[in-house]
């Protein structure tokens, strides 16, 4: 007995829907199993996970802050995917992306502003450099890849560390705060060189909205420009799109600089919405957990923004979950591999028809 | 939108009602620590002191605690746990310093408290511990046991507390021989028991034999035990790891204080302080001085209690700094300021520190 | 520096590049069937908790070890079925396994923080083992190490010289044909799969068996990713793979050895020397490539064959 796997030609729209919300639903149900097994009642984490964080305002406003990094990597990420073009090292450009602008916030420091601008061209020229940062340090591996064919996957990778490594030693050495008793940690920066809050007193800052427009805009480029159309054709068919004359390493160059010029945004709009400072940590894995949001997307942008969305909720749930049902962190790490897995999983429904085939053994 | 999904949850809350826990009266205290609680060093010492304060007040407390947490998260960590009900909230890494300031401006009627942070506020205290009054004792061990003069220091990161603790090794060693040598390699981490690992067997490979560690695994005693040479243990009493090799222990003992902070609380008399407190207080422990002469053990004994009473020290005058300058002038103590932001490594030590 | 530090420090080298080295033997294997697996580091860390666990419970190594390879190969087999059987992308679905093996592995050894063992047994041959100069480094490592080699040499020549190897090169080279051939593509690449998993499992194992006998969540710290770097690095082949492995793992020892002698670099730039390393490895190995990778053609794509 085997299963046979039929393409699909034309895959109903609803099951592009209903796949995902089906796995969701499973998911659940595995998640749901392993808390009964831990000995709590998976009807109160369902409540405290999914239900509790949104029916709060500030419980809200901590979904977009946490969603935001996720969804602006991984639409930039998906440019790179679509075209098959394995860059899992966003992590290493959204520390580049922080750190470069970061580095202007902290040279702006302290310094009288006298021009007819005063200080307001700071945060502008940050986002700048956060994106020129991200995109240069993405190009590394794309042009090793176009030019001597090294593979992508493992450059961006090893970058990664070299990244964290290189903001440590800069945070530890030149960039420390003189009056922080040798703590590593920068100054803190001026109001000039902060994101501003949405709303009084709150954590949501303007970087949520910047994050909404980019989703916007990737929309229509994948949908409406010659670029996207590119990508996707190169994606889908590699030889068709050489015989189109396409050039692939433009391509290359310019889907990695995309997405490392956005993972950079998402960094520098971390290190001046959200942190406030240079520290040795910026990111807490976001360039890896994007590349989850991206496949959970279905690589399209909207998709990632409800992915995005979803992977914060457990964020934020789990702690709830270890606030009030002392359920431990573990729970929610197993149960985000699970909804991946399961969602994944489920793809194949919707570009399948699935059958058991076969001989039933006597 | 937002108002049909509340609309839904309500009806949801509705049928699950009941199972809500109800506890108006209990005094309920939040942790949030940066690694793991199984890590078994740091941010498990901490859950030790919240285990103990459970097990003080029983019923009368409820504790919560959130774990790996990261600086990026913690804001929202605090917020929750404020949120939740949570009226003392102890922060317990450096990284959580400004969103826990954030936060606690944010929730008055909370108390906040911050390990090992410089920043306060009318309800935000810091606590820390003097874990360089153990270490010096560990280096007057170290001269003295070993044979080849030479010590294996595994370092972190070049933060304060990790230079002021081997400056405080090595006062300590030079006390009992001055011409004891310090190796040190920095594994950039907290924790990675595999390159913990790698670090103690490079050490021990070019002479040290005595291993020492401001990192939070086992695996350097371990290393220790296996090569048979001498080992400090690192937050608890390690001493089932390497019941040969280890010396004593630098044991993080945050228990007492958590039981006093929540007392306060309880008391109405919590006020905004700023505590470090070390042997005497009670907040580091020495292990149990094991695998060494009695007169070794003797003169431990001697120094934890001198230390205890004041007698002795740590960063007593004169003390040269590693350049041959002046670091600490005859008859004068260094203040505790400049322990707290430590930059500079004492003569002797043989390395550079990151500028 | 005389010969006995030498020893010191090449024993040292091997016990880094093993668990990488096994990592990367069976990550290897799946990838010449043309599956790429990116779950390595979570089913490496399941391998440790599993192995830590069943050692710990029994009290013995054999079975430790045996039980990291069962659930290295579980691993795989839920990542089979979802790549292999159901056509889903390899990329993600590998991240999703390292995620999932992270959490879950921290939920199975949660009742095995802070508890210790003894290391697993060394080799001692009397006379052989005391051989100054090599003795140790010859005939007295654990048996992974030399479990490790064996595997090596099976692998190397199974791949190169046997039918079932020339099967599976075959069918990462053009499933299309293969299938053709009535070649079982499927079912070639989820015994691959299978094998990875174990190899990782086993690598995981020798981590909280071996390396540092206990058990600590998240103990692998990128050690997965590293091997499935060492793949692509050894062109595909097990014995360049071997050397891979030993050169990162002496990247990383020497660099300790460097900063223990005093050399007063800061410790960062030391630590990201393995990391560039691998980089300029991968750059300088490209350019005496000739144009056209060596990469197994298939590498990432499923197969679906239209019946």
């Amino acid at each position: 007995m085997h299963i046979e796997l039929q393409p699909r030609l034309d895959p109903p729209r609803w099951l592009g829907v209903a796949a995902p919300v089906a796995a969701f639903a499973v998911a659940l149900l595995i998640g749901g199993l392993i808390v009964a097994l831990l000995g709590k009642s998976p009807l109160d984490a369902f409540r405290v996970y999914f239900v509790d964080p949104l029916t709060q305002d500030w419980s809200l406003e901590a979904l977009a802050v946490k969603a935001s990094p996720l969804v602006l990597i991984a639409v930039g990420l998906c440019f790179c995917f679509r075209a098959n073009l394995w860059n899992i090292g966003a992590e290493g450009q959204f520390i580049a992306g922080g750190a470069l602008g970061g580095a202007l916030a902290l040279a702006t420091h302290g310094v009288p502003h006298d021009g007819p601008l005063g200080g307001s061209w700071i945060l502008p020229a940050m986002l700048a450099l956060g994106v020129v940062g991200g995109a240069l340090y993405a190009l590394i591996p794309a042009v090793l890849l176009v030019t001597l064919g090294v593979s992508e996957i493992l450059t961006s990778l090893m970058l990664v560390y070299v990244a964290r490594l290189a903001l440590d030693y800069l945070v530890r050495g030149p960039w420390r705060d003189p009056q922080g008793f040798n703590f590593p940690v920068s100054v803190n920066f001026d109001p000039d060189a902060t994101l501003p809050s949405l709303v009084e007193g709150a954590s949501l800052h303007a970087g949520v909205l910047v994050t909404l427009a980019v989703v916007v805009l990737a929309a229509v480029v994948f949908g409406r420009t010659m670029l996207g159309y590119e990508i996707r054709i190169v994606g889908a068919a590699p030889r068709a799109a050489r015989f189109a004359g396409f050039s692939e390493r433009k391509l290359a160059l310019a889907a990695f600089a995309l997405s490392g010029g956005l993972a950079g945004l998402a960094g520098i709009m971390e290190v001046s919405g959200q942190i406030g400072q240079l520290q040795p940590s910026i990111s807490p894995g976001y360039g890896f957990t994007a590349i989850i949001v991206a496949f959970l997307g279905r690589l399209q942008p909207v998709g990632i923004l409800v992915a995005g969305l979803v992977l914060a909720l457990t964020y934020v749930g789990g702690e709830g979950a270890q606030i009030a049902l002392k359920l431990p962190l573990d729970v929610t790490t197993a149960f985000q591999g699970i909804l991946l897995i399961c969602v994944l999983g489920a793809d194949v429904v919707t570009r399948y028809r699935v059958r058991l085939v076969g001989r039933v053994l006597a | 939108m937002r108002d049909w999904v509340k609309g839904a949850a309500v009806v949801a809350l509705a049928a699950m009602a009941g199972s809500a826990a109800r506890a108006e009266d209990k005094l309920k205290v939040g942790f949030v620590y940066v690694g793991p609680v199984g890590d078994f060093g740091y941010s498990y010492q901490h859950d030790q002191g919240r285990q103990f304060l459970q097990k003080q007040f029983g019923d009368k407390v409820e504790t919560t605690f959130l774990e790996n947490v990261a600086e990026n998260d913690s804001q929202r960590a605090f917020e929750q746990l404020a949120r939740s009900g949570h009226k003392l909230i102890f922060g317990t890494s450096f990284g959580f310093m400004d969103p826990e300031l954030k936060v606690a401006k944010q929730f008055p009627g909370v108390k906040f408290e911050h390990a090992t942070g410089y920043k306060l506020a009318p309800n935000l205290s810091t606590y820390s511990a003097r874990f360089y009054e153990g270490r010096y004792i560990m280096g007057e061990i170290a001269a003295k046991v070993s044979k080849n003069h030479t010590v294996g220091y595994i370092a972190s990161f070049p933060i304060p507390e990790v230079v002021s603790g081997i400056d405080a090794f090595m006062l300590g060693a030079q006390k009992v021989d001055p011409n004891f040598k310090i190796k040190i390699v920095w594994v950039n981490s907290w924790f990675d028991p595999g390159k913990e690992a790698d670090a103690a067997k490079a050490l021990i490979a070019q002479g040290a034999d005595v291993i020492a560690q401001h990192t939070d695994s086992a695996a350097p005693l371990q290393e220790a035990e296996k090569a048979g040479v001498h080992g400090f243990g690192q937050s608890s009493d390690m001493a089932k790891f390497a019941p040969k090799a280890i010396l004593t222990s630098l044991e993080d003992n945050w228990g007492p204080y958590y039981v006093g902070e929540v007392k306060a609380v309880m008391d109405g008399t919590w006020k905004s302080h700023d505590t470090w407190g070390g042997l005497a207080a009670g907040m580091v422990v020495m292990g149990p001085y094991e695998n060494m002469p009695a007169d070794v053990k003797a003169m431990a004994e001697q120094t934890e209690a001198d230390i205890k009473s004041g007698k002795v020290k740590v960063f007593a005058g004169p003390i040269a700094k590693q350049d041959g300058s002046v670091g600490v002038k005859p008859g004068e103590v260094m203040p505790d300021k400049e322990i707290l932001g430590l930059n500079w490594y004492v003569k002797g030590v043989d390395d550079k520190l990151p500028q | 520096m005389n010969g006995e530090m030498a020893q010191l420090i090449l024993v040292t080298v091997v016990t880094a590049a093993t668990p990488l080295f096994l990592a990367a033997l069976g990550e290897l294997v799946a990838e010449r069937s043309g599956v790429l697996n990116l779950g390595v580091e979570g089913m490496m860390v399941m391998g440790a908790a599993g192995g830590f666990a069943a050692a710990y419970v029994t009290g013995s190594t054999l079975v430790g070890a045996l039980a990291g390879i069962a659930l290295g190969a579980l691993m795989a087999l839920l990542f089979a079925l979802l790549t292999v059987v159901f056509a889903v992308s390899q990329v993600a679905s590998g991240l999703a396994l390292t995620i999932f093996g992270l959490g879950l592995s921290g939920l199975v050894g949660s009742g095995f923080v802070g508890l210790k063992r003894d290391p697993a047994p060394h080799l001692s041959i009397p006379g052989l083992t005391d051989l100054p100069g090599v003795g140790r480094l010859v005939f007295g490592e654990d048996y992974f190490v030399y479990a490790a080699l064996a595997l090596a040499v099976l692998v190397s020549f199974v791949l190169g010289r046997t039918r079932a190897g020339l099967v599976l090169r075959a069918v990462g080279d053009n499933h299309g044909s293969a299938h053709a051939l009535g070649v079982p593509v499927r079912r070639v690449r989820i015994l691959a799969v299978l094998f990875g998993g174990a190899c990782a499992g086993l690598g995981g194992a020798y981590l909280s068996l071996a390396y540092t006998p206990f058990w600590s969540p998240e103990m692998t710290a990128g050690r997965g990713w590293i091997a499935l770097a060492l793949v692509v690095f050894a062109s595909w082949r097990p014995w360049r793979a071997l050397g891979g492995a030993v050169l990162f793992g002496g990247a990383t020892v020497l660099q300790l050895h460097a900063q223990a002698f005093g050399i007063g670099l800061p410790g960062q730039f030391m630590s990201a020397i393995p990391y560039l390393a691998t980089v300029l490895a991968l750059v300088l190995l490209s350019l005496r490539r000739r144009a056209g990778s060596v990469a197994p053609a298939m590498l990432g794509t499923a197969f679906v064959p239209d019946r």
